[in-house]
């Protein structure tokens, strides 16, 4: 179907089904438990899962296939923020322009990065791209003021054009009248469910990219890419010249990155230049990694795992370990709470890099490896590459060890 | 006139005179060796003839066309294929993407994209690819990884993905350094027969006497950077020349 060999269809459709239920599978305890606050349905939250997975896939085209570790994706993150804030002020609230200005836009920007950065690799090339990277912010954040609104942030005024605004139309981001803040709230025992338009657009743009990144994955410019990466000496004595595919590749990537940055100004209208910042372009590195560069699913969870923890871990605070540790001796309890309180509230960044490091040790192909193995263990196949072999009799399948 | 002219080459480095007037001339169809003990200039000779190395004096013409100053995958879209000391394989893919990526390059160098395009729908490539591998006797390893392939099949492998793309000149750069003696015996019946099948010119650098007699149809001795002898394999073996400066005998 699509295009897809069997087994890819039924990988996307479990995809699909995934996201499109997030709304319920993320909200597995009721209302009143004492649980409910690790609960993640709620718009916002899922929205973020979503763009930033957008962010993470299309990093992940150019990181994960070619090897080639940018450092400055954030940019293009901005980029798209503010052209569809632009939209906002020049047209109307409609996000749809806005959302094709921004993929064009960092499209161009990236080919301009790209092709002065990619006449290096390795750390030269990272160090290229940060160097942009972090250029645009301080353009976005001093110079470039008329266009980007400085430290202020890009907003919408209410003497801006409007061009394209009717009397009725919406007073908030909208894709042709479905206003991206409005949910409908469902109750169901003591359970509840928040379906909000912005997630399910978010929701269904980021699965028609899933689908194009597992269509470039399999196609024959994705098996180049991997080439690249693995032996660039063989790839130019076999008359290729990795180039215009690298460049090609950082192209995809940045037009990844632009539409998720537009479709954060779509869900909040507001631009800043923070958003540029090189921290940003790290959490994306971190959320491929932590997933499992190179694989299909991997950024996308790497991606939730790290807003999941910015978002939820964040909250807890010392009442809350107070409350879970109250059965113990008084003393105990203190000692207890004052051994998390480093690692719990401001500090779940403390937590997230043990994690992290946890995962780069013990799990170099991140959490997809991790479910891989436990998947391994309760299957008793073992490893992949033995099964593989096994196979030869079969008619080939060339593109089924990438996961 | 022969596919691949080497006319009065020099190269310096420094005060070492790495290539001294090289001439070479190496004739369609042939299997070439060069020969010559260490620090020889074979290794600088191989990388100056696929442009690696610019010379100081001297041209490189390979079919007409000077190679000189092209890039390597400019130089592949000439028709030269290149095998390496250590063989230079996309480890990370399985025997079959090996395959494929030479299947994918067209002759010309044009930028084949398909970025949507799956790659079982690449029907006739597929063919291409599983027939060459069935050639160097790898098909029943297609789906192995190919880092963790032998020595010999890493070796044949490469062989394969250079000759799918039908070079015109194929350069091998000590094809069996590291083997094992079976697997240098494989290598050789392996060359051989790609030789015979083929019509294809290659020009072999090597140690090993052994694979330089049992493959070349005519030696180049080169000593000091400067060819000695050139002759068939006959006549080196009893060249007095020879002796002397490479098989280390005193001359009788």
């Amino acid at each position: 179907m699509l295009g897809l060999s069997k087994k890819d269809t039924t990988f996307l459709l479990i995809v699909i089904f995934l996201t499109l239920a997030t709304p319920i599978l993320l909200q597995p305890f009721p209302e009143n438990s004492a649980l409910a606050q690790f609960n993640a349905g709620y718009p916002d939250l899922m929205q973020r899962f979503a763009i930033y997975g957008i962010f993470a896939i299309g990093f992940n085209i150019l990181f994960g296939l070619t090897g080639y570790l940018s450092f400055g994706h954030a940019a293009f993150l901005g980029v798209g923020s503010y052209s569809v804030v632009w939209m906002y002020k020049l047209l109307s609230y409609n996000v749809l322009p806005g959302l094709i200005l921004a993929v064009i836009m960092s499209a161009l920007f990236a080919l301009l990065i790209g092709f002065i950065s990619l006449r290096r690799s390795g750390i030269y090339f990272s160090i290229l791209t940060l160097a942009f990277a972090q250029m645009s912010f301080n353009l976005a954040y001093s110079v470039l003021t008329p266009l980007t609104n400085g430290e202020t942030g890009l907003q919408v005024y209410t003497n801006d054009p409007q061009v394209l605004m009717g009397p009725g139309s919406p007073s908030s981001p909208h894709f042709f009248g479905i206003v991206m803040n409005e949910s409908a709230k469902v109750d169901i025992g003591g359970w509840q469910f928040t379906f909000s338009n912005g997630y399910y657009f978010c929701a269904i743009i980021a699965i028609i990219v899933f689908y194009l990144s597992l269509r470039i994955f399999r196609s024959p410019f994705g098996i180049m890419l991997r080439a690249i990466k693995t032996n660039q000496t063989r790839m130019s004595y076999t008359g290729l010249n990795s180039r215009p595919y690298t460049l090609a590749a950082f192209v995809i990537s940045g037009m990844y990155a632009g539409l998720a940055g537009g479709l954060l100004a779509s869900m909040d209208p507001l631009a800043g230049a923070e958003r540029m910042q090189w921290t940003a372009s790290g959490e994306v590195v971190l959320m491929t990694i932590l997933g499992g560069a190179g694989t299909l699913m991997g950024p996308v969870l790497g991606a939730g795992f790290i807003k999941y923890f910015e978002n939820i871990f964040s909250k807890i605070n010392d009442n809350i370990l107070h409350t879970w540790f109250s059965a113990l001796p008084d003393g105990l309890e203190d000692a207890l709470v004052f051994m998390l309180h480093p690692f719990i509230g401001k500090g779940w960044n403390l937590t997230l890099g043990l994690l992290f490091m946890l995962v780069v040790i013990f799990l170099p192909g991140g959490l997809i490896e991790g479910g891989n193995r436990i998947w391994g263990l309760i299957t008793g196949k073992g490893r992949k590459s033995k099964r593989a072999v096994k196979d030869n009799d079969h008619h080939p399948k060339p593109s089924a060890h990438v996961n | 006139m022969g596919i691949l002219e080497v006319s009065n080459v020099n190269k310096r480095f420094g005060g070492l005179q790495a290539l001294g007037n090289v001439n070479l001339d190496i004739a369609q169809g042939t299997v070439h060796a060069i020969i010559g003990p260490n620090g020889a200039g074979k290794s600088t000779l191989l990388n100056v003839l696929v442009g690696k190395l610019i010379p100081d004096t001297g041209t490189v013409l390979f079919d007409g066309v000077s190679v000189l100053g092209r890039k390597p995958y400019e130089i592949n879209q000439l028709g030269i294929s290149r095998v390496f000391q250590t063989p230079e394989i996309f480890g990370d893919l399985t025997v079959f993407e090996n395959m494929l990526i030479p299947c994918f390059a067209k002759r010309d160098g044009s930028f084949r994209l398909h970025a949507l395009e799956s790659i079982a729908a690449e029907k006739g490539l597929i063919e291409l690819a599983e027939h060459m591998l069935t050639e160097v006797n790898m098909i029943d390893k297609r789906h192995m990884t190919a880092s963790s392939l032998s020595r010999g099949d890493k070796r044949r492998l490469e062989m394969a993905m250079c000759l799918v793309q039908e070079p015109k000149l194929l350069l091998l750069d000590e094809p069996t350094a590291g083997m094992a003696r079976a697997d240098t015996n494989n290598t050789i019946d392996l060359l051989n027969q790609i030789h015979d099948s083929r019509e294809i010119t290659m020009v072999i650098i090597e140690h090993d006497m052994h694979v330089v007699f049992s493959l070349a149809k005519r030696i180049t001795v080169l000593a000091q950077g400067t060819p000695l002898v050139e002759d068939t394999p006959e006549n080196i073996k009893g060249h007095p020349k020879v002796k002397e400066a490479y098989l280390g005998e005193a001359a009788a």
